[in-house]
């Protein structure tokens, strides 16, 4: 089976849509970000120039514009770039985008899909380093997808871009290396079913986007030392597949939830606060959340690493749900 | 002056423009007797937007604002959803979701209504590039009033707009001569230190000009040609219609503050009493284009007043179908929140 | 002596209060010098004139990025948001300038600021006119945030904001504007970051904020006819949250409802179920319940709004799911 880099694969997906239907368009530059891998959107560009738009430093017009292009019947990809910038398009994206459809009854449609970088990326500091999207799932309206792997990106994206619906696309530059396996022909992954990475009875991880990876590291290590992690990567937020959570946890009895949200109020409070209502009884400890801590992200990189959920952080706290002690 | 049109074009213009007026006095006393929440109405606006929107043509789409009944009416939307809407029954435009404030009607060519202000301006720029890539020659008109070009959004939007040379008519209705927050004697208004308002487009580079709201004809024209350009390639225009705030608007709630519109006031200028005098001799747009069309031979007194019946008779029908209509199921609280997913 | 104010001459009183005491103070937001749309700042450009309150044109972000401005100079700003949704307009500036400064200078400089923030739902107003948005703020590290329910908290909670050093979102709810209730005879701030209990009780906790601290106590009221106890905490304070007391008080009760007026996913109450779960884990008998909005837009239609907004009725079903499960 062929493999490719996940940001290969970012960019053989935008291929895919922009070939596959007239109607995609590409607004913005940034979807690989500042990476050496950014060159690869580039050929994109020059091949399809009368699809692809570069917008002005102008986040909330170009991404309203984009609102305003989905309706009049195009079906844009819109890129935010790093995902603090989408604080500039907030009005736009969730008091337009989120709500349309519902507002006007079910007669208009928003069918784009809104595309950013989140998370700690190495030296991004306070302005540059969010994950928007544990706000955006407090705004019903917004489909929400989290690919972690080369094949999840195709397939889900593939997904949002048909879909009818505005689709918050969740990446993270720390993917862009990650290597995965990729079917010649990968279907559209269908939205609300998540994927179990890695089996396991000991300890349910949860985790999206880069913190899948670092979970996925971490259940390895952890083997090694007699505890058996299940990862569950829910690949979209938005619709949430809350069963095979429940599933696992009724197996595992105990949950982790890891997530570059901050804390407060992050994605992890939410999956927290569902399991601990509908699987309360199978609950063998608390359960834990390790997410970003509530500072503002700090340049220097002690600091930084001293405040973002670490492969070191998952082992302990996976350590100390499953009560084993560090042996190791 | 009249537009240049047949009289039977005209007469259909006066039609529109009265039940426009009539719409707006029936919602205003239905308020006085039961709570509807609050809302915004079109009174004093009527001779730039019936004009203006009454060419524009299936395909082509308009994003407007809270003040949204005159534009919906232009464009041939029904009084009796419409009300239905405004009063949340299952049998408004939008089954209840939206209210005044997010009327929209796809049919009519209104795909939605934002009531943040500025929030319709990125919207209208971005169907205006999706019908322009989609080789399209439908345009996309965007409804403001003179204060959402105080928002950021209106200054990108207006750059993207003219750097792509987008089929964009924006329409701002400047009401803002005696609005609340002005002080005398100041315009376009105390929080805009811009004085004149097409100054904040063409420097852009966007075709620009400004009106009186009060002239059906420039109104029309300008339309006209706007329009034209954007079909035909030619770009984004501003058009700036300058009208005195209606005193019914000016307290926070709409008030019948010069009484329901007395058409006979066109051509008897003994009914006017001197409370609102200024107002029914000069700045009562439906009052100057009954007047202009009397001169004309367009239309008598009698006629005027059969058409005042009719539109009144519709606007009253309209109104008791709405308030006879259900309200939706508790249920469609939850619907429609998503588009139907194929797989 | 203390007489029965409104909810929102409470505000009223204490901007008054603090423009006078503190020269730096001032008050910008749209048509604040008529009021605004509620009344809240009337008659206040008349006794202070117009550099202490300010008319601002429609421009959110610009505003709020002017505030951090004058707040980092010297000056004590209080913003008036007019609706929560339009804050929507200014989150840049909120969240990566008014929340981030003290911390991004390593405490050189700080932000002294309140965010007065009107929302809710009530009016017919619709999905873009009735959102509450606490859960946001409560997200973003360097905010405070507070959502008072009573006449006294909202302007004890309004003083403890204007004299923080850091920014306050101060959350007001259209909904309570008229309730009345007694003021306060003094200036004394109620600290942020302490909760109150408005009703003891041993049987469950119930944790509610803003208008639906009064819809806990009715719904208390009607189980306490079945021999129900029901302990109501306000939590006042969004963030930070009062765990001492929320956490002493389920250890009580065991049982822990969470009511807000905000969507369920990713709400307010995720935090404080997660939170509860994590320390007082061995004390719940029964799973934790949240009450809060469906997961829609808030529809305009009255009819469709007053079912949108939990009420009495949703807070018992909560409670008795507590009773009822294990």
């Amino acid at each position: 089976m062929p493999r490719m880099l996940y940001a290969e694969a970012v960019v053989e997906v935008l291929r895919r849509s922009v070939e596959g239907d007239d109607r995609v368009h590409l607004m913005g530059q940034y979807f690989l970000g500042l990476t050496p891998h950014r060159t690869m959107v580039g050929d994109l560009y020059r091949q399809y120039p009368d699809r692809v738009y570069f917008p002005p430093i102008a986040e909330l017009g170009y991404v309203g514009a984009g609102i305003g292009a989905a309706i009049a019947g195009l079906r844009p990809i819109v890129d935010c770039a790093t995902a603090s910038f989408t604080f500039q398009a907030f009005a736009q994206i969730l008091n337009e985008a989120a709500n349309i459809h519902y507002m006007s009854g079910g007669q208009t449609s928003v069918p784009m899909v809104i595309h950013y970088n989140h998370g700690v990326r190495g030296g991004g500091a306070a302005q540059h380093s969010h994950s928007p999207q544990a706000m955006m799932w407090n705004t019903p309206g917004l489909e929400i997808i989290t690919p972690s792997n080369p094949a999840d990106l195709i397939g889900l994206v593939l997904t949002a871009v048909a879909s009818d619906n505005p689709t918050i696309w969740v990446d993270h530059v720390r993917l862009f290396d990650i290597e995965g396996e990729v079917p010649e022909n990968i279907e559209p992954i269908p939205f609300g079913r998540a994927s179990i990475p890695r089996e396991g009875t000991d300890l349910t991880i949860f985790a999206s986007s880069w913190m899948v990876r670092r979970s996925l590291e971490a259940a390895e290590l952890l083997a090694s030392e007699g505890i058996s992690v299940e990862v569950v990567d829910p690949r979209t937020l938005v619709p949430l597949d809350e069963e095979a959570i429940l599933r696992s946890v009724a197996k595992t009895g105990r949950l982790l939830v890891v997530d570059e949200c901050h804390l407060r109020c992050g994605v992890g409070s939410e999956i927290a606060a569902t399991v601990a209502e509908h699987a309360y009884g199978d609950l063998l400890a608390p359960i834990r959340r390790l997410a970003t801590l509530d500072v503002p992200v700090p340049f220097s990189p002690p600091l930084e690493q001293y405040v973002e959920p670490t492969t070191a952080k998952i082992l302990a706290a996976a350590r100390s749900v499953t009560g084993v002690q560090s042996g190791a | 002056m009249l537009p240049d049109l047949e009289p039977e074009a005209l007469v259909v213009l006066l039609e529109r423009m009265i039940v426009a007026r009539r719409f707006e006095e029936e919602l205003i006393e239905l308020a006085g007797d039961r709570d509807i929440g609050h809302f915004h109405v079109y009174i004093g606006q009527e001779s730039t937007g019936i004009p203006a929107l009454s060419l524009l043509e299936q395909g082509d789409l308009s994003f407007t604002n809270h003040r949204n009944h005159g534009h919906l009416i232009a464009r041939g939307a029904e009084p009796g959803p419409m009300y239905a809407e405004i009063l949340g029954r299952a049998t408004g435009y939008c089954r209840g979701k939206g209210g005044t404030l997010h009327l929209a009607s796809a049919e009519h060519g209104f795909p939605t209504t934002s009531s943040v202000t500025s929030g319709c301006i990125p919207l209208a720029v971005g169907a205006g590039m999706g019908l322009q890539r989609l080789g399209s020659d439908r345009v996309s008109v965007c409804l403001v009033g003179d204060g959402a070009l105080e928002e950021g959004a209106w200054h990108e939007s207006a750059n993207i707009a003219a750097m792509e040379r987008l089929p964009v008519v924006f329409l701002c209705e400047n009401n803002s001569l005696e609005a609340l927050g002005q002080r005398a004697g100041e315009y376009p208004s105390s929080t805009m230190a811009a004085s004149d308002l097409t100054e904040l487009a063409s420097v852009f580079g966007i075709e620009s000009v400004a009106i009186d709201g009060l002239d059906t004809r420039a109104a029309h024209q300008t339309m006209t040609e706007a329009v034209h350009r954007a079909r035909s390639g030619g770009g984004p225009t501003f058009i700036e219609a300058r009208t005195v705030r209606w005193p019914g608007n000016r307290p926070i709630w709409p008030e019948l503050a010069t009484g329901k519109t007395d058409l006979s006031m066109a051509w008897d200028a003994s009914l006017i009493r001197p409370e609102h005098a200024i107002w029914h001799r000069e700045q009562d747009g439906l009052l100057g284009f009954v007047r202009e069309l009397l001169d004309s031979g367009c239309v008598t007194s009698d006629a005027a007043l059969g058409l005042d019946k009719r539109a009144t008779e519709r606007v009253r029908e309209g109104l008791a179908f709405a308030l006879d209509s259900p309200y939706p199921e508790p249920e469609e609280a939850l619907e429609h929140v998503f588009a139907p997913r194929g797989d | 002596m203390t007489k029965t104010i409104r909810y929102i001459d409470a505000i009223s009183s204490v901007l008054r209060q603090e423009l006078e005491r503190d020269d730096d103070v001032f008050i910008l937001g749209e048509d604040v010098s008529y009021g605004g749309p509620f009344g809240a700042t009337a008659g206040l450009s008349a006794s202070f004139g117009p550099t202490r309150v300010i008319d601002t044109p429609i421009s959110e972000g610009a505003v709020m990025g002017l505030a951090v401005g004058a707040a980092l100079s010297g000056r004590r700003p209080i913003v008036e948001v007019m609706f929560a949704d339009f804050v929507t307009l200014a989150m840049d500036q909120l969240v990566n300038h008014a929340a981030k400064i003290r911390y991004m200078t390593d405490g050189q400089l700080s932000v002294p600021m309140t965010i007065r923030v009107q929302g809710g739902v009530g009016g017919g107003f619709g999905a873009q006119h009735s959102q509450s948005l606490e859960a946001w703020f409560l997200h973003v590290p360097g905010l405070k945030v507070v959502a008072p329910s009573s006449v006294k908290d909202a302007a004890g909670l309004l003083v403890a904001a204007i004299r923080d050093d850091d920014p306050v979102v101060y959350l007001e709810h259209r909904g309570l504007y008229w309730t009345k209730g007694l003021g306060a005879s003094d200036e004394t701030p109620t600290p942020i970051g302490t909760a109150a209990v408005v009703r003891s009780g041993s049987d469950v906790t119930v944790v509610a904020v803003s208008r639906m601290v009064g819809v806990a106590v009715s719904a208390a009221e009607k189980l306490a006819e079945d021999d129900i106890d029901v302990e109501v905490l306000d939590l006042r304070s969004v963030a930070p949250i009062d765990w001492a007391t929320v956490d002493e008080s389920v250890r009580r009760t065991r049982r822990l409802v969470v009511v807000h007026e905000a969507v369920v996913t990713g709400g307010l109450g995720a935090e404080l179920v997660a939170g509860v779960h994590a320390t007082a884990f061995e004390a719940l008998i029964s799973p934790a319940v949240r009450v809060g909005a469906p997961w829609a837009p808030v529809p305009a239609s009255p009819f469709l709004e007053c079912l949108y907004a939990p009420d009495t009725d949703d807070v018992i079903a909560a409670v008795l799911k507590t009773l009822h499960e294990r």
